[in-house]
């Protein structure tokens, strides 16, 4: 009798305080982690800030505006790396969103159930592939098609605007946006596809028993309700289009000359750090490439975190999630 | 329609293969011999009602191989309310989905048997399930406004019926949330998202959504399930005025609710339909054990 009433007085005693620091414990190593990341994220912008005050403090403001880049001169400027890094984003998402919301109606709607496994399987393992082989591959077999026959192609349509004329090389701003888009695509396509399994059977059914036709439940329900996180992926791949550097690096031309034309090779802001880090021999030149980073990286920071507002505050009549 | 159906006697399995050779344009009469529909319902167990805008025949129904529908065979009057009742999984949901085709968007399942329309088979694939849509009205358990604002959900079904004048397509929206009563709740907000209403308005837009196109059979698949006492009264009052003009046909997990709304009852079981009858006379002397014992609540 004693000793049980013994152990079970014990029992709260022992138990008690030892749960409460495993708690504390966890919550404190859990809250490291997330601060660690924090910390990570304000040493970069403080490391690319410092090492890169020599150019700041060389050209200021001017560093953003200015198209020059000569490492003989040692006069340096973004404008090009900048614009050709938004530029091939925008080739990219303008290529990439419509492929990939057909890709997701078809995998989520339209497939067979059949095919809809091993498909939906194959377009996530595009994801996967290094970006150095899609640099490759761009190079190697995307490029001479581009020159061979989209090139012509779209010369002549629209040869006549400034954004499609110039020689047909087939690397260059246009061929860089079109293998970006290609590998963003599996990113954009894949959440959005989940983004569709997501709409309710009974919501759809609604719209088919109004005599609805598969397209208009598409267009009228599934699109606006899932706009929310259809730009959730589209913001997905928009992130990785911009820092996006081997595959870019290797179709781009990596050429310092602001051009009109898409088919004119051009450079983006990764693909001159990967090109030039290595021979960047004097201080103003390592200064400015570091510069280039720091832009970089405010550009995405400044791209994402105003996607985040935009969907925190966009009110889409109907999305849930 | 009618002539489709003709000149494809091969779709109307009923009729025999020499109706093929009577003539190249016969009456329908003449290619599908004539029914006895009140006849032939009390025969299988159902009883007459007075005008049958639906009369379904002999309906069988398939989920792949599994047969969720037995040889339903009944007629649902003209302009009054038709309740189903029976325990889950009876097959009751499953039956009025056939009167609208909702089957035909999942491959595998499909419907054997007839469903006359005012006479024609709708189950025919010479009838296009989007035109039968038109004609026919779905509520559902939970309510479905889509994602647009209050006005564009009431308007959906009239501008998928193709073009009005922007004052006749007010007018119609505005008459159909006033038949649905949500016009005082929300004349001010017809901008603003379907979603945004309550449960029970979202509900009553769905009606009004449904009403906005003049149907002619309106289907409520437990239309009352996710809402709240109040809510249901507001729904079931609807019922009690759309009786005359609308055909009713709702499925319902609760027997008072069928007990006060409907006209007639349908008791399914395991994708059969025990009895079918006046509401008065299945919920106070029903002919069946299985009816009564459901009725008064020994299982389900």
């Amino acid at each position: 009798m004693s000793r049980t009433a013994t152990s079970e007085s014990q029992i709260p005693e022992a138990t008690a305080p030892r749960r409460a620091f495993g708690d504390v414990a966890f919550k404190a190593i859990t809250t490291g982690f997330a601060v660690g990341i924090l910390l990570l994220l304000g040493a970069m912008f403080f490391v690319l800030w410092r090492e890169s005050a020599l150019a700041i403090e060389a050209f200021g403001p001017g560093f953003l505006t200015s198209a020059k880049w000569n490492p003989v001169t040692e006069k340096f400027g973004a404008l090009v790396a900048i614009t050709g890094t938004l530029v091939s984003t925008v080739i990219a998402l303008l290529v990439a969103v419509p492929v990939s919301i057909g890709i997701a109606l078809f995998l989520a709607e339209l497939a067979p159930e059949k095919i809809r496994t091993p498909f939906g399987v194959a377009i996530e393992l595009l994801a996967a592939i290094p970006s150095i082989v899609y640099g490759m591959w761009g190079l190697f077999v995307l490029a001479p098609l581009m020159s061979a026959y989209l090139q012509p192609a779209l010369g002549g349509l629209f040869g006549w605007t400034p954004f499609f004329s110039g020689p047909q090389m087939g690397i260059g701003m246009l061929t860089a946006g079109l293998v970006l888009a290609l590998m963003i695509i599996p990113f954009i396509a894949s959440v959005t596809r989940d983004v569709f399994r997501m709409v309710p059977a009974q919501l759809k059914e609604s719209a088919y028993g109004m005599g609805a036709t598969t397209w208009e439940v598409v267009k009228d329900i599934m699109i606006p309700y899932g706009r929310k996180g259809i730009y959730g992926a589209v913001f997905l791949g928009l992130g990785r289009a911009l820092g996006e550097t081997m595959a870019v690096t290797f179709v781009i031309g990596n050429a310092h000359r602001l051009n009109w034309s898409l088919f004119a090779p051009g450079n983006s802001i990764a693909s001159t750090l990967a090109n030039e880090f290595t021979e960047a021999d004097g201080d103003l030149y390592l200064s400015s490439l570091v510069a280039l980073g720091l832009v970089l990286f405010l550009i995405t920071f400044l791209i994402l975190g105003f996607a985040q507002l935009y969907l925190k505050r966009m009110s889409a009549p109907g999305s849930k999630g | 329609m009618t002539s489709n159906l003709v000149t494809k006697p091969k779709h109307t399995d009923p009729t025999p293969p020499e109706a093929d050779a009577v003539s190249e344009t016969p009456p329908r009469d003449a290619v599908r011999p004539p029914r006895k529909p009140h006849l032939e319902a009390s025969r299988r167990g159902g009883r007459k009602v007075e005008k049958a805008k639906v009369s379904v025949r002999g309906l069988n129904f398939f989920y792949g191989e599994k047969q969720a529908l037995m040889d339903n065979t009944l007629d649902i009057a003209e302009g009054k309310v038709t309740a189903f009742i029976g325990p889950s999984g009876c097959g009751k949901s499953t039956h009025i989905r056939t009167y609208n085709r909702m089957y035909d968007l999942y491959k595998g399942q499909r419907a054997e048997g007839e469903i006359l329309m005012d006479g024609v088979n709708i189950l025919s694939p010479e009838i296009s399930s989007l035109e039968l849509r038109h004609r026919i009205g779905m509520i559902f358990q939970k309510p479905t406004p889509f994602p647009m604002s209050v006005f564009d959900n009431v308007a959906y079904g009239l501008r998928l019926r193709g073009n009005m004048p922007k004052s006749e397509l007010e007018g119609r929206v505005e008459q159909a949330l006033k038949d649905a009563a949500l016009w005082d709740q929300v004349q001010d907000d017809l901008h603003k998202p379907g979603t945004d209403l309550s449960g029970g308005q979202q509900q009553r837009l769905c009606i009004a959504r449904a009403i906005a196109v003049e149907p002619e059979v309106i289907l409520m698949d437990e239309p009352c399930s996710a809402l709240d006492p109040i809510a249901t009264g507001k729904i079931e009052e609807l019922i009690e005025e759309f009786r005359g003009r609308y055909t009713v046909v709702i499925v319902t997990h609760n027997m008072q609710q069928a007990a006060r709304v409907s006209d007639y009852t349908a008791f399914f079981y395991i994708g059969k339909l025990v009895e079918f009858g006046d509401t008065d006379t299945i919920f106070t002397n029903p002919r069946k054990q299985q009816t009564e014992d459901y009725i008064t609540g020994r299982f389900g």
